[in-house]
């Protein structure tokens, strides 16, 4: 089974979901290629290897948003060399090149999936829907290749190959008006503490915190125990915090150690994002919030007064 | 400019969802609702078109019902709706779906659609882009503030860290995330207005194409279930329970 695992570079390394696919890669394949979406380096191309890639074929960058001219690169070398799968990651570049893609080629993509299974040449794709208390496998009935769009942790990534890949080049075509468009700049949201992402605890804010002044608590909080934090879509959606501290669907997945959420009703939107943390800590006023449904730990009280206690109690600590 | 905004009827997000047992596709009522996402598509549509002095047609695919949703999006302001509705379209994947829609938008003339990033009921997130594909136009996505000028639509595309500015001329897709524009409520006068205004519902018959689909729902089982843990009312102590759990835990 031929298995290409396409990356966009992210901050002049392969983003981190790209390691995670290319490691499942490598347990369903003795040779994975990578599709390289970005500037590239030796030093890339170098981790590539510890994670098993055989080829890469890096397609460089420039100034043009690269996803209209990527799926037609990707299209030709699929022609080419005629991979079974090719998978990419929940992320907004993979989505769009897997998309237009599919497009291209004429063939479906199942996205939003948590697993790849394979048996002999059948391809099924796993999903959780209704938030995750369902499962659905949908079994590709088509010609190769097979596009899967997969959430992030949903493998981990784990380096212990040492292949030095075959790195060939591969220009962005031409692609007239569909390729247009251009990144004109390029805005970094300051944050301090930990990455969302890799934070082993999260201090995680929903509409119940009443306003955005109380975040403070929160904010306080997790200062305290070395967290990330995370917010809602509605949080975000009011304004109290930036997109890039959303947990759910349509933001970030975590799988923390500890995840601690404040006012938090537990919407489904929300909970495919964070419902595999280890430990799951609710403080919400209503005992019926969906929330204390998967919590360890569930608190039926006022945020608001259990915070200060909290922050106390650790403070004296 | 002329826009055209993709928009989709989704059962209550509020009630909850089943899947027919046979089949495997969802069970959608006669009443459906506006999915949420898209009435920020239908805003910043209205706003383009308000701006540009042209219109916003609404172009939906699935289970016409009593097309509540789509009356949603009119009484905002919408000048008509096309509804793609035809029973072999039940279950429609995202591919089957795109092709659909590419051959209802081709018939129109357009410079910018728009559609949500992904529906609340589906969540795929590819359609608009095999759209675009479909249509050879860019795809610009997760816009969440857009700008025209003199035939160029610019946009801040979000990212897990900020966002980028994307800018192209048209005709050209965006994307909109929630959260961008503040969805204006219908009015009285908008409501009522709604109710004349044209719906033009067709089947794959008047538009020429026979998708297939490349995909089938093998199994579908319930997800083992995380067993729910202690509840307890705050009493003023509640936050010890929770110091000790940090303690088990050992991140403090």
């Amino acid at each position: 089974m031929k298995v290409w695992v396409f990356i966009e570079e992210s901050q002049d390394e392969p983003a981190p979901i790209g390691l995670e696919l290319l490691t499942k890669a490598r347990a369903m394949t003795d040779a994975p290629a990578v599709a390289y979406l970005g500037r590239g380096s030796d030093g890339a191309f170098a981790q590539l290897g510890q994670y098993g890639a055989a080829t890469v074929y890096h397609i460089p960058k420039d100034d043009r948003l690269p996803t209209a001219a990527g799926a037609a690169a990707l299209a030709a070398l699929a022609a080419v060399h005629s991979p079974d799968v090719i998978m990419f990651g929940l992320t907004p570049t993979d989505r769009d090149v897997a998309g237009r893609l599919s497009a291209r080629m004429g063939l479906p993509v199942v996205s939003n999936g948590v697993d790849v299974l394979v048996d002999g040449e059948s391809v099924t794709v796993v999903n959780e829907i209704f938030g995750g208390s369902e499962i659905v496998e949908t079994e590709f009935t088509g010609p190769a290749p097979h596009l899967v769009v997969l959430r992030p942790k949903s493998f981990p990534a784990e380096p212990g190959a040492q292949t030095t890949p075959i790195v060939e080049t591969v220009d962005l075509p031409d692609v007239g008006h569909a390729g247009a468009a251009v990144v004109t700049g390029s805005h970094i949201e300051e944050r301090e503490g930990p990455q969302l992402e890799d934070a082993s605890v999260v201090v995680s804010v929903g509409r119940g915190m009443g306003s955005a002044e109380n975040l403070q608590l929160t904010q306080h909080l997790a200062t305290l125990l070395g967290a990330a934090q995370g917010a809602t879509r509605a949080v975000v959606d009011a304004g109290w915090l930036p997109y890039s501290f959303q947990v759910g669907q349509t933001g970030k997945t975590v799988k923390p150690d500890v995840y601690i959420a404040c006012g938090i009703s537990g919407a489904m939107q929300h909970v495919v994002g964070m419902k595999d943390a280890k430990v799951i800590i609710a403080i919400n006023k209503d005992e019926e919030a969906p929330i204390f449904a998967l919590s360890d730990l569930g608190i039926v009280g006022d945020v608001n007064k259990v915070l200060p206690k909290l922050i106390e109690a650790l403070e004296a600590r | 400019m002329n826009v055209l905004v993709c928009t989709k009827q989704i059962p209550d997000p509020a009630a909850p969802y089943q899947l027919d047992a046979e089949t495997h596709f969802l069970e959608r009522p006669t009443d459906q609702i506006l999915d949420d996402t898209d009435r920020y598509g239908v805003e910043m549509g209205l706003q383009v078109a308000e701006q540009t002095g042209g219109s916003v047609t609404l172009v939906s695919m699935g289970p016409a019902g009593s097309l509540q949703g789509i009356r949603q999006a009119l009484a905002m302001g919408a000048a008509k709706a096309i509804v793609i509705e035809d029973p072999a379209l039940r279950g429609a994947d995202s591919w089957t779906t795109a092709q659909v829609l590419a051959a209802a938008i081709k018939r129109e003339e357009f410079d910018l659609v728009i559609a949500g990033t992904e529906s609340t009921d589906g969540s795929a997130g590819v359609l608009p882009q095999q759209l675009a594909e479909l249509l050879g136009v860019p795809s610009l996505t997760f816009a969440k503030h857009l700008e025209q000028d003199d035939g160029i639509v610019r946009i801040q595309r979000q990212t897990g860290y900020g966002y980028d500015v994307v800018e192209s001329p048209t005709p050209v897709l965006v994307t909109v995330t929630s959260g961008v524009v503040e969805p204006r409520y219908p009015t009285f006068k908008g409501i009522m207005e709604a109710k004349k205004k044209p719906i033009d519902v067709i089947g794959l018959g008047n538009l020429g194409v026979s998708p297939t689909s490349m995909q089938r729902i093998v199994e579908v089982r319930p997800a083992p279930e995380r067993a729910s843990g202690e509840l307890i009312e705050d009493d003023g102590e509640g936050y010890q329970r929770i110091v000790q759990a940090l303690e088990q835990a050992k991140v403090i």
